[in-house]
């Protein structure tokens, strides 16, 4: 489903990601872990399509197209969704009226019929049972005023509307409290099947307990440095990054 | 020849018409206006049309508009048809006590002075100055010497009639006047109407105002408003500006704030050549409360300037200015914002803010955001920002399959809206939200607001 | 509380000014008047070449057909241009033997202001260039300097010494024609700062010129002209005082800055100059243009100051951003007390791609006075992806004295993006009594939050001139600083 090959990526010139190959498969979960400022935001940003980060070196395909050659928008409506670090708050607009474009929008490009607003509200109104996604949230504008860990059910939420193949969640975890982890892995999953795949980036075991990964990585400076299966993220969680830290510097340059 | 003595020319064809046409001039006017006309003319002629030297007008050319100089409409036009008739308001659950204005004048047809409820009154400010000659002299001119300027003095000179709205004290209107302005004739034309608004002691009223251009020829507006709020009024102004692109418009509003009043105007330009409006306050009782709200929304070879002043003059008063623009293609805007706080203001609130999104490469914006304050108790704050869409929110939306060009509208439309939202009268806000939305699409041109078939008119 | 704050405010109006006294020296002087046989004579007696002279004469031709600037927001009284002296100079003592060696007088006149001339004495790491009145005193470290290719001296010694550069950039930033008072300032200058550094060269120490007006009835023109060559790297401090007179005394001055490509200039300034007494009697007439280009990419100018003095400032430290990706700055904290009238900010025109531009202005007012910023950030229509953020704050001590913001923002180029802020306030209530409720005073809480609101400007400062200028506002806002 999605192949990354050698993918170099750089900000202002400044070297972010060095080299990183991931292979995904339908079905699979696959977590990515690794210390602050290693580059998982970036690469969850890339695979999304944002051009603030320029792709110096690799490849990257996805259900068999060149993705770099698609727009963020085209990438959404193949099936690309991102959970974002750090949703974006967009005064005016409202949930309502964001969501149903993106819906629309997506049905359009699948050759679907527009849902009419009544269908839509139904729609909507199951997504956010299906998800327990507070109903007031819905009538105010994207991400504003709303706490951190509604912004990140919120994430969630679209997810559940959007029905999308390939999910990279970014520390979609952070923040949550104990229940609304539990509300936030049930909702993946529920949305889980042998079609689509899940990329979790992630600092806590925690949520590999509700949502158990096939693969885990590690990231650091850029590289993965370790892929192994979901016991990697135990030996993390016991030990920190230093082993990692000191391996790498060990063997490295 | 050069610029100064270019000015003193237009401004002698003045005097010229004046005298030549003095006679026409007040007999389509009356009393007291006629009876301020040659001292204004005096004090024109020693101001003269403030040049781009003139602070205040840096950013657009006055002298220019007066070059060569239109004719002037002195007389009320005689529309063979009736205006209600062919101009349909299409805000659908709008129930508004409609009155049309043809050329600054309220057209012969139609009833000079009209009483509402409670004694309420509106319609000819010619005629009200026939009536009411006591209530004119404590108000009329009364307000525009919170800025002396040349422009407005011309318009005292010439102005002949308007729109008159009188609540008397502890009068509630239930339903908002709608006042709608047309501009139309066979050829170029000078307009200078004059309206005054007088809203008495715990008295509330709204008003909307749309001027529209009903025909493709270059109207050039110069239109005073006096507002005077007694203590505890409340008085809602929306203006929808929505003018052809060979229109200028300069609008100057004075509004005098007695104690614990409130004023909130709404300026909306959605089209017009060239707009200046000038907003001035003068917040003079304790408690009182102003709000200025503008939005304008311009591309191809317009050019907004807004100009707005609250003068804070007593304690514990509260005011808010928000402009924001959408700037497309060649257009240019200027905003100047001022803030007077004086020395006894203490306890003063006054936030001003001026956002704008330039679209294009040649888009010109200049913003003055101006704070001056001699109060130490006041908390005042002012900000201004010149730039584009933000990327993060753009590809948050894009990132749920909503394209490049539709993202992009909900941007603005969100910006946008922020103004809107403060319009008054439900009805009308969620009109102009629809007119906006279609403004930004590009899907709305001058006449699309209006049904009336410029070529149908005869007068 | 409120009684406790006015007498606070009451206090604020004893400061003391510290460098009031005067030195009783011999001098040299022009008699007072202007005209061009005063600006030949000037010539004359520094022996400048002609290009200097005609340079000084196209200027005062075209001072004459110029108009004081009005547009400020200060109450400028008319001032006699032929009344002031414009020139004046200590008269070199017979019997000092090298050219080198200075007058005992005038040494212990700059000791007394803290500012020792002897090299062995002198704080380590900073070059001074002692200006008194008309002329320079003596310029230390020169030597030093020279090793590494740096020239650091007096104006005229540059004029004699390193013609072909003054030529070539001297005007090149402020033009005569630029302003009434540049126009002034380039007709009578008489001495100044001059400094070159060369391609490739951080100076290893700070520069500075000290500026004393001594001589009564004189107007201080001092011309500094800072020249950075591509990659070099300079920090420079520029402070002055003047003593306590009853009249008013003109200082009118010419800053000019190139930085060339990858250059980087930090200019500061601690201006104290006599601010007149708490009747607004006497002060200073400052009025000063400042000017730099950042003429090469990624080139970098950045100006503090802290305007504590004078009775009127007048004066726009600005920065033109030609080069791609360059830098402009503008950190100022200025504070006006008693009758003092301040009218202060930055341009920041951006020409060039990429460039970025900071404006942090702290505005403190108290007693009378009047003060206010003033700036304009104009993005040209090539300046693609021009960057700028003001934050211009005001702080008012006391309810009878102004605080001011009139930003100008030009803006012709789609991908800019400009932002301004500004809040006026006084110290809230609600900081002082959560110091109160940790035991702190309110007179202390309010010297803790002035100093706090004006830190993000003073941090700018190299190290010597922050604790100065921290006192220095101290003595300012005396009483209600702790
Ligand atoms: N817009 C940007 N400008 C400059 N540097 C950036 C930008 N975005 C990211 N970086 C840098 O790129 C590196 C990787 O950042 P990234 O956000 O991908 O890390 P991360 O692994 O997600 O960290 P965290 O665990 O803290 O979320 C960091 O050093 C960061 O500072
Ligand atoms: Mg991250």
């Amino acid at each position: 489903m999605l192949s990354i090959q050698n993918l170099h990526v750089s900000i202002e010139g400044k070297p972010i990601l060095k080299g990183i190959s991931l292979e995904v498969k339908p079905g699979e979960i696959h977590a990515i872990m690794g210390p602050n400022g290693s580059g998982k935001s970036t690469l969850a940003a890339v695979l999304a399509g944002r051009d603030l980060f320029e792709v110096t070196e690799g490849k990257i395909m996805y259900m068999g197209k060149n993705l770099m050659d698609m727009a963020p928008e085209e990438r959404a409506r193949e099936g690309i969704f991102l959970g974002f670090q750090y949703p974006v708050e967009i005064p005016g607009v409202s949930m309502v009226n964001f969501m149903k474009t993106a819906v629309n929008e997506q049905r359009k490009y699948r050759g679907e019929e527009s849902l009419s607003a009544s269908d839509f509200l139904k729609f909507m109104r199951e997504k956010k049972d299906l998800v327990e996604f507070d109903s007031q949230l819905t009538n105010r504008s994207v991400n504003e005023g709303f706490s951190g860990g509604e912004k990140k059910k919120n994430e969630i939420f679209q997810m559940a509307m959007l029905n999308p193949r390939l999910s990279i969640l970014d520390e979609t975890d952070s923040g949550l409290d104990i229940d609304a982890l539990r509300i936030v892995a049930r909702g993946v999953n529920k949305l889980r099947n042998k079609e689509n795949a899940t990329i979790v980036i992630t600092h806590y075991q925690r949520l590999l307990d509700y949502i158990i990964p096939d693969y885990v990585h590690v990231l650091y400076d850029g590289k993965i440095v370790r892929s192994s299966g979901k016991e990697l993220a135990m030996e993390l969680e016991e030990k920190g990054y230093d082993w990692i830290r000191q391996e790498y510097a060990g063997n490295g340059k | 020849m050069n610029t100064t003595t270019q000015n003193q020319e237009t401004e002698k064809l003045f005097r010229e018409s004046f005298t030549k046409n003095r006679d026409t001039i007040e007999r389509f006017s009356a009393g007291l206006m006629n009876g301020r006309r040659q001292e204004a003319l005096e004090h024109f002629m020693q101001l003269g049309i403030p040049g781009k030297k003139t602070e205040s007008y840096k950013y657009t050319d006055m002298p220019g508009l007066f070059n060569p100089m239109l004719h002037m409409n002195l007389q009320p036009n005689h529309v063979h048809m009736d205006v209600k008739e062919i101009f349909q308001c299409d805000v659908p659950k709008l129930d508004t006590h409609m009155i049309f204005l043809v050329n600054g004048f309220l057209p012969p047809n139609s009833p000079p002075l009209e009483e509402l409820e409670g004694k309420a009154l509106v319609g000819s400010l010619a005629e009200a100055a026939r009536r009411y000659p006591e209530l004119l002299e404590k108000h009329y001119d009364r307000y525009t010497s919170l800025n002396p300027e040349g422009l407005v003095s011309l318009n005292t000179a010439f102005a002949q009639d308007g729109l008159f709205l009188y609540i008397p004290n502890g009068t509630e209107l239930e339903r908002p006047v709608q006042v709608v302005n047309m501009s139309v004739w066979e050829d170029n034309l000078m307009i200078q109407q004059r309206n005054l608004f007088i809203v008495g002691k715990n008295s509330a009223a709204s008003l909307i105002i749309c001027d529209h251009t009903l025909a493709p020829w270059r109207f050039l507006n110069n239109a005073v408003t006096e507002i005077f709020l007694d203590k505890q009024a409340r008085f809602d102004l929306s203006r929808i500006q929505n003018e052809n692109n060979s229109s200028q418009h300069i609008s100057h509003t004075f509004a005098r704030q007695e104690t614990a009043s409130t004023l909130t105007s709404n300026t909306i330009t959605l089209h017009g050549g060239l707009v200046r409006n000038n907003f001035y306050a003068l917040l003079n009782g304790e408690h009182a409360e102003n709000n200025t709200y503008g939005l304008y929304l311009s591309d191809r070879h317009q050019h907004i300037d807004n100009f707005s002043f609250i003068d804070h003059a007593a304690p514990h008063c509260t005011s808010n200015q928000l402009f924001k623009g959408v700037l497309d293609d060649q257009a240019t805007g200027a905003f100047t914002g001022r803030i007077l706080v004086r020395q006894d203001a203490q306890k003063t609130l006054a936030y001003q803010s001026n956002n704008n999104i330039l679209l294009t490469d040649e888009a010109r914006m200049h913003s003055k955001p101006q704070l001056e304050i001699y109060a130490d108790d006041v908390k005042c704050s002012h900000g201004a920002t010149v730039g584009q869409l933000d990327p993060a929110a753009l590809f948050y939306l894009r990132s749920r399959g909503i394209n490049y060009r539709e993202a992009r509208l909900m941007l603005m439309y969100a910006f946008a809206h922020d103004i809107i939202s403060h319009i008054a009268v439900p009805p009308f806000r969620e009109r102009i939200d629809d007119l906006v939305d279609k403004r930004l699409r590009g899907e709305l041109s001058r006449c699309n607001a209006c049904h009336i078939n410029c070529g149908k008119l005869n007068y | 509380m409120e009684k406790e704050q006015d007498k606070l405010l009451r206090e604020v109006t004893t400061g003391e000014y510290k460098y009031g006294f005067y030195t009783d020296i011999e001098m040299d002087t022009i008699p007072p008047g202007l005209s061009e046989e005063v600006i030949r004579k000037i010539s004359l007696l520094k022996g400048e070449p002609g290009f200097m002279l005609d340079f000084r004469l196209k200027a005062f031709r075209h001072w004459q057909k110029m108009k004081m600037p009005r547009w400020a927001h200060l109450k400028i009284p008319e001032i006699d241009f032929d009344r002031i002296v414009y020139y004046a100079a200590p008269r070199k003592k017979e019997g000092l033997s090298s050219l080198d060696e200075v007058d005992p007088e005038l040494l212990e006149t700059f000791n007394k202001l803290g500012i020792p001339l002897d090299e062995q004495k002198h704080l380590t790491g900073v070059a001074v260039d002692a200006v008194m009145d008309s002329v320079s005193v003596k310029t230390t470290f020169r030597e030093t300097l020279a090793e590494l290719g740096i020239i650091f001296c007096s104006f005229s010694d540059a004029v004699r010494e390193h013609p072909d550069l003054v030529k070539k950039y001297m005007g090149s930033v402020v033009p005569y024609s630029d302003n009434f008072f540049a126009a002034l300032n380039s007709a009578v200058f008489s001495d100044g700062s001059f400094c070159y550094i060369p391609k490739g060269v951080r100076c290893p120490m700070e520069l500075s010129t000290y500026f004393r007006i001594n001589a009564a009835n004189t107007g201080q023109f001092e011309r500094t002209l800072i020249v950075a060559e591509e990659d070099s790297y300079v920090s420079y401090l520029e402070g002055c005082t003047a003593p306590m007179r009853d009249e008013n005394q003109l200082h009118a001055a010419i800053v000019e800055i190139v930085a060339m490509k990858g250059a980087e200039v930090k200019y500061s300034t601690v201006q104290n100059w006599y601010p007149g007494d708490k009747q607004g009697q006497g002060g200073i007439y400052n009025f000063v243009t400042k000017r730099g280009i950042c003429r090469g990419e990624r080139s970098k100018i950045s100006w503090t100051q802290v305007e504590t003095g004078s009775a009127i400032t007048w004066k726009y430290p600005s920065c033109i951003l030609q080069g791609d990706h360059s830098v402009g700055e503008f950190y100022s904290v200025a504070v006006t007390n008693h009758f003092q009238q301040a009218d202060t900010g930055t341009k920041m025109i951006h020409i060039g791609k990429n460039t970025k531009s900071t404006v942090v202005s702290k505005g403190i007012s108290a007693g009378r006075s009047n003060n206010s910023y003033r700036g304009l950030v104009k993005v040209l229509k090539n300046a693609q992806n021009a960057r700028n953020f003001s934050q211009c704050d005001s702080l008012l001590l006391g309810d009878r004295c102004g605080a001011h913001t009139f930003p100008y923002l030009e803006v012709d180029n789609q991908s800019a993006i400009v932002e301004h802020e500004a809040t006026t306030s006084k110290i809230g209530e609600d900081q002082i009594f959560y110091c109160n409720q940790r035991g702190i005073s309110t007179e202390d809480a309010i010297g803790l939050i002035v100093n706090g609101y004006a830190r993000e400007v003073i941090n700018k400062l190299p190290m010597e001139f922050a604790v100065e200028a921290q006192k220095l506002l101290q003595i300012s806002l005396e009483g209600s600083v702790g």
